[in-house]
């Protein structure tokens, strides 16, 4: 089984699945349980699948994340909070 | 109980962002529908009415895209509110529609489930119905339906008859009541619960709709050049520049048809009555004024068909994903993007559209920024002095150098706009940071004629409404101020000499002529307050009434003669940053609800327009252009 990490720091071309959500260490300037709203009504609940489809011109950020069958754009620092496998 | 065919029906459209539902709205309603706003807030209210078969009267209210019913923006407060019946003065809606795209139905079913709570009475549409079974999804409409506990219809909003299933239903609506119990309990739903619902939904999901077997794969393709981190931002400049091209050239034909009209009109009315006031009034006051700013419909429509067709297409929100880091830099929300760019018809919709940052500081920034993009009511002064002043040629073989300078003239405004953001974010709000990127990228789809010809046409009938009270009642005003008090009985040297714009006009000369402006640009600027493009007409009406019978259609050669380029740049750099426009002063009031910020941009933006026309003057004099 391979280790999770964050979403924040995968790259173009990743897929694989939400394994939790961590929006407590976030470095957003939301709310931790505001983000996490966020978030699960943007679709990232536990066991959807995601994949980076596209990383922004500087810094590789904002990311489109194929999630299910929808994109979804959210910066990197955001995508932080989401744990992925 | 009135009778069943006489009673009127109250409906709202609520769904997520991009499901549609805005089509729906219009496939219902028409050109039947009005944008008002809600009372003591200034969130547009579009409703509209339309018959159902069998003939009972149906209101409809679109109500502002919302994922959830938490209310994270006051756009969902709104849609929130209305819901619920919490809003004074708007009753509850009989019925929700709520309208989901059948390609991807997610997140709408998150929704519906959330709704249901409230104990409305829903029924759910399924749009874009012909999309999915081309993709070859497959809906069990039964089995979604009594999985969820409500009707489920489905519907092509962008066809004639696409609408047909959800009107047969609307007659059965009445005999059900939406039940009140829900309402009073009703809370915002905890982490745990949007959590649960959403499970709920993945659920029904794969109960009710079998996936396609192979994935829809166009967008994609699509994306993989759009979103191109080079690329893409390529094409977004590309598309920019040619936006701009073809409001400076494809408009062409049209307004010198426009601008011919009236002058023709302007000379039968002058010959058909006799010299004297009435006749200057009607051919200067009346014709000459309110036709050079009708003159500037075609530019304005070709420029909306662009926002329109962007925004219809999808690639709106694409724009937005490539700007972000690029807006960030400048403390600026990838979400302002869209804000800013409808400012380039208009700052006032614009500035409106900034509703969709939900963040306070955010949301002021765009505003502050967003009169500084080069709205469509520029467009006359700059082309009327681009056409007198700079020669029509082509540079590096196929640009046209006027079309340059009016990109030129475009570019200062967008970079002085992040300038100002940036200097806004490190002088004022130094601690704070920028509020989290997040929206959704929807499939590609192809814009449908009927939905931006109704776009169009709505933004077409606002111009000329505006072009009809304000701007007409201005031209009156400089007409009169520039006619009376008449010359007295065997003075020498032009009537308006005596008149009392004149005076005005010179009383402020002196604060203006370091800018190179002289007393006639002073005067004309007093109505252009009203609306940027009045002083393209004020102008006409100074020079026109100074200069005798023939000028009046060829405002730019009379320019090209009384001014220097050095001036006639100045008042163009002028207009890249003055505050000249009460109406954005009004909005700005209204959507941030203070005077302050009224003050703060009036302020930096007289100021900027100050120096900048300042120094241009110095420059361009000092190159030998005075």
């Amino acid at each position: 089984m391979t280790k999770p990490i964050r979403l924040g720091l995968a790259r173009r071309g990743f897929a694989g699945r939400i394994h939790a959500l961590q929006t407590e260490e976030c470095e957003t300037n939301l709310d931790p349980s505001e983000l996490e709203n966020r978030l699960i009504e943007m679709g990232f609940i536990e066991g959807a699948r995601v994949e980076i489809v596209h990383e922004g011109a500087i810094g590789n950020d904002p990311i489109a994340v194929r999630v299910d069958n929808a994109t979804m754009a959210i910066r990197r620092r955001e995508a932080m909070a989401i744990i992925v496998i | 109980m009135l009778a069943p065919n006489t009673s009127t029906l109250n409906l709202a459209l609520v769904g997520t962002p991009n499901s549609g539902k805005t089509s729906l709205f219009n496939a219902l309603t028409g050109s039947r529908q009005r944008a008002t706003n809600y009372p003591g807030v200034t969130i547009e209210k579009k409703a509209g009415m339309f018959a159902s078969p069998a003939g009972r009267t149906i209101n409809v209210i679109d109500l502002p895209g919302t994922y959830s019913l938490r209310g994270r923006s006051p756009d969902e407060e709104i849609s929130r509110d209305v819901v619920l019946g919490r809003l004074a003065n708007e009753v509850r809606p009989d019925c929700l529609i709520c309208v989901a795209d059948a390609t991807n139905l997610r997140l709408s079913l998150r929704l519906v489930l959330e709704l249901k709570r409230t104990g409305a009475s829903i029924v759910l549409v399924l749009n874009m119905f012909d999309i999915a079974k081309r993709r070859g999804i497959m809906i069990d409409l039964d089995q979604l339906s009594s999985e969820l506990g409500i009707p489920v219809v489905t519907a092509i909003a962008v066809r004639k008859e696409g609408s047909h299933e959800l009107l047969m239903q609307i007659d059965a609506f009445v005999s059900r009541q939406p039940d009140t119990d829900g309402l009073d309990s009703w809370q915002p739903l905890s982490a745990q619960e949007l959590r649960g619902m959403q499970k709920q939904a993945d659920a029904i999901i794969r109960s009710a709709v079998t996936p396609p077997s192979k994935p829809e794969t166009l967008t994609s393709q699509i994306d993989a050049v759009v979103l191109h981190p080079i690329a893409g931002l390529l094409i977004l400049l590309g598309i920019l520049f040619v936006m701009f091209q073809a409001v400076f050239s494809w408009a062409q034909p049209a307004m010198e048809l426009l601008s011919n009209g009236f002058a023709y009109l302007g000379l039968l009315v002058h010959n058909a009555l006799p010299d004297g006031l009435m006749q200057s009034f009607l051919q200067y006051g009346v014709i000459s004024g309110v036709g050079s700013v009708i003159v500037f419909l075609p530019q304005i429509l070709i420029l909306f068909l662009f926002i329109l067709l962007l925004e219809d297409f999808g690639y709106m929100a694409r724009a937005a994903f490539l700007m972000d880091r690029i807006m960030g830099g400048a403390g600026l929300h990838g979400r302002a993007f869209i804000p800013l760019l409808s400012s380039f018809a208009c700052a006032i919709p614009g500035i409106m559209a900034a509703r969709v940052i939900d963040n306070r500081r955010d949301r002021l920034t765009t505003i502050l920024i967003a009169p500084l993009m080069t709205c469509s009511a520029r467009i006359p002064v700059y082309t009327l002095i681009i056409s007198a002043f700079i020669p029509q040629r082509e540079v590096f073989g196929l640009i046209n150098l006027q079309g340059l300078v009016m990109f030129g003239l475009y570019t200062a405004g967008i970079a002085s706009a992040l300038a100002v953001s940036f200097v806004v974010k490190f002088m004022m709000w130094r601690e704070y940071e920028a509020s989290p990127f997040m929206m959704e990228l929807p499939d590609y789809k192809l814009p449908r004629v009927k939905s931006v010809a109704l776009g169009l046409y709505m933004r077409a009938k606002m111009f000329l409404q505006r072009a009809g009270t304000t701007i007409f009642s201005m031209m009156v005003l400089i007409w009169f101020l520039a006619s009376f008090p008449q010359p007295p009985i065997g003075a020498s040297g032009p009537a308006i000499n005596y008149s009392f714009a004149a005076y005005i006009g010179n009383a402020i000369e002196p604060l203006l002529a370091p800018l190179g402006f002289n007393w006639q640009i002073a005067v004309a600027l007093i109505p252009g307050m009203a609306a940027r493009e009045v002083a393209v007409a004020a102008l006409g009406t100074v020079y026109a009434i100074e200069g005798g019978k023939e000028t009046a259609d060829q405002i730019g050669q009379v320019l090209a003669h009384n001014w220097s380029l050095a001036t006639a740049l100045s008042l163009m750099v002028w207009y890249i940053f003055a505050p000249q426009c009460a109406s954005t002063l009004a909005v700005i009031k209204r959507e941030t609800g203070s005077w302050k910020w009224v003050a703060v941009t009036f302020g930096y933006m007289l100021t900027l327009a100050y120096l900048a026309a300042l120094m241009t003057y110095n420059v361009a004099r000092f190159l030998g252009a005075g």
